[in-house]
């Protein structure tokens, strides 16, 4: 049996627990799979979970689970993994995976496998693709140790539409103990640090800044681009930890998801986090002067070479009308 | 306020990666490094903390005696001393084997506070200080972005997905991984790279019966999911090529 730990908030399903569920229809070749979602009222979430082509449904209800803590997830994972003993453990790497499973494997002493771009073979053989050196390269992987193993799933890497859906799962509730007491983190409520006073999910064209552009004072090249191209200025993460655009305008794991008609990427090297969030882009062009930055991988067109005369050259072109 | 920070060496963002002949791994002997970039926020925020809380801020690094670069390069950077887990298999361990290793060694220490990065630049497993936190039997959090310290617990921000943030707080001691961005790094001075000459590094073993938990079967350059048009000549040619493409093929101008 193959057991997926889907992710909802607030009572609503993240739609990456249906890509999770994509990943486990593969890796199950006709073993069963069960699908569980903790929280506090899952009521609606598991309904909607119970549309997939899956054997069952488990809601894990409990008070404690109502707000996330990695203290009462593990608690009621690993009570549910060991009284339903599965194969493999599936689930999506999100930044709340991040924050429980590998206290989960650890406590348990199973082999976690995380960042999953593609799986090879079924059941308790297969082996996991994952990205390693900032997706220089990637490895092909083989938990080693004793059963279950945890595999977490790459967002995206697995389409949520691919999931098969079914006749209608069966619900159960799976009851699960937490001791308040145990709980050591107190959380409070999430909250945005400011109204987004750009939404780059809107623009038709982006053009984005990466590493290569070296210093603010660069930025009017970018600038002179994005103009020429009536696109958004936006930029990678440490663009924006360094201040040299504001924080809204980050695109990646941690800032904005975005799928323009033109992804323009300068001097960008394509680490993971900045690729999820925009790697549905209709068109991605790419310029950078390392002809192995993993950026070229999702790019239809691709130029190697310096973005500061690059860019002013495109910029010219469209210039001339 | 007594504080470890944990951080690797990873190899450079520059590095052009090479397969060793089995491609079960990379050839190290082409490989220059650098200090992971989350760590060394970790360690910017330690030495932070300090200057506020007063203590003591104690690095700590799994790997073999190459590792001592980035381990001096911390101590120039203002660490106070260094815990070196040596072996020179350990530099591929992967990530429950780090935190088996840097349990043992930090355990008698008794740190108010472990910080680590978020995940490391080189395998990327996004594991190591969650595990070392369960393995030491303290609470966590993770991807933080500010630290408060509020008498004898945390008060942290915890950065989710899409721009949203969440306060936890809980009791010391406690570990933290540390997003990229949480603070602004400083460089070590000619008096600080001088003063880590004389630093105390205590070099340990692991612990006996390290076994991994996956084994790479093989390693390879990523596969191009899409046919990427690469366009060549000099500036102005290539520029006025892209555009016409993107005008006639793809359409999107």
């Amino acid at each position: 049996m193959i057991l997926v730990i889907a992710e909802q908030r607030g009572g609503a399903l993240n739609r990456v627990s249906w890509e999770t569920i994509a990943a486990a229809q593969q890796l199950a070749g006709g073993m069963p799979i069960r699908v569980a979602v903790p929280g506090g009222a899952v009521t609606q979430a598991a309904g909607d979970l119970a549309t997939a082509d899956v054997a069952e449904v488990l809601a894990l209800e409990h008070p404690a689970l109502d707000v996330y803590t990695p203290d009462a997830y593990v608690i009621a994972l690993q009570s549910l993994i060991e009284q339903s003993a599965p194969a493999v453990v599936l689930m999506p790497h999100t930044y709340q995976t991040r924050d429980f499973a590998p206290m989960l494997a650890t406590r348990m002493r199973r082999p976690l496998v995380t960042d999953v771009t593609a799986i090879n073979g079924t059941g308790q053989g297969a082996t996991f693709s994952r990205p390693m050196f900032q997706g220089k390269l990637v490895a092909e992987v083989r938990p080693a140790g004793d059963a279950p193993a945890l595999v977490t799933i790459q967002i995206g890497a697995f389409r949520a539409d691919a999931a098969r859906r079914g006749g209608g799962a069966p619900v159960t509730a799976f009851a699960v103990t937490v001791d308040a007491a145990a709980i050591r983190q107190k959380p409070e409520a999430p909250f945005q640090e400011a109204r987004q006073a750009v939404d780059l999910s809107q623009a038709e064209r982006i053009v984005s800044v990466g590493r290569g552009i070296k210093s603010k004072e660069n930025l009017p090249v970018a600038e002179r681009l994005a103009a020429a191209l009536k696109a958004e200025l936006a930029a990678s993460r440490p663009i924006c930890d360094n201040g040299w655009l504001p924080m809204e305008r980050q695109i990646g794991s941690s800032g904005q998801t975005v799928a323009p008609k033109l992804y323009v990427a300068l001097g960008i090297s394509g680490a993971i986090q900045h690729l999820v969030g925009m790697k549905g882009s209709r068109t991605i062009v790419a310029i950078n002067k390392d002809a192995d930055a993993p950026i070229f991988e999702v790019a239809d067109y691709g130029i190697v070479g310096d973005l500061f005369e690059v860019a002013p050259a495109i910029a010219a072109e469209l210039e001339k009308g | 306020m007594k504080i470890a920070v944990c951080i690797k060496q990873v190899p450079t963002r520059e590095w052009q990666p090479r397969l060793n002949d089995q491609k079960t791994w990379v050839r190290e002997q082409d490989v220059s490094y650098e200090m992971n970039e989350p760590d060394a926020y970790a360690l910017e925020e330690a030495l932070r903390l300090r200057e506020k809380q007063g203590g003591e801020v104690v690095v700590c690094s799994v790997g073999p005696a190459r590792v001592q670069q980035v381990i001096r390069e911390a101590l120039a950077r203002g660490a106070d001393r260094a815990i070196h887990v040596e072996g020179e298999e350990l530099g591929a361990a992967d990530a429950s084997m780090v935190a088996e290793a840097l349990a043992a060694a930090v355990a008698g220490e008794r740190f108010d506070l472990v910080l680590t990065g978020l995940q490391s630049d080189d395998q990327g497993h996004a594991q190591m200080g969650v595990a070392l936190a369960e393995r030491l039997g303290i609470p966590h959090s993770t991807i933080i972005m500010d630290v408060q310290v509020q008498g004898s617990a945390l008060r942290v921000k915890r950065e989710l997905e899409g721009g949203w943030f969440q306060w936890v707080s809980m009791p010391l001691p406690a570990l933290l991984t540390i997003q990229s961005g949480i603070n602004q790094l400083r460089y070590a001075t000619l008096k600080g790279i001088m003063a880590a000459k004389k630093k105390e590094i205590r070099k340990v073993a692991p612990p006996a019966g390290l076994k991994p938990t996956q084994q790479i079967v093989s390693m390879a350059l990523p596969t191009r999911t899409k046919q990427t048009q690469m366009i060549a000549g000099a500036p102005p040619a290539a520029a006025a090529e892209l555009v016409k493409r993107l005008r006639e093929e793809a359409r999107v101008l």
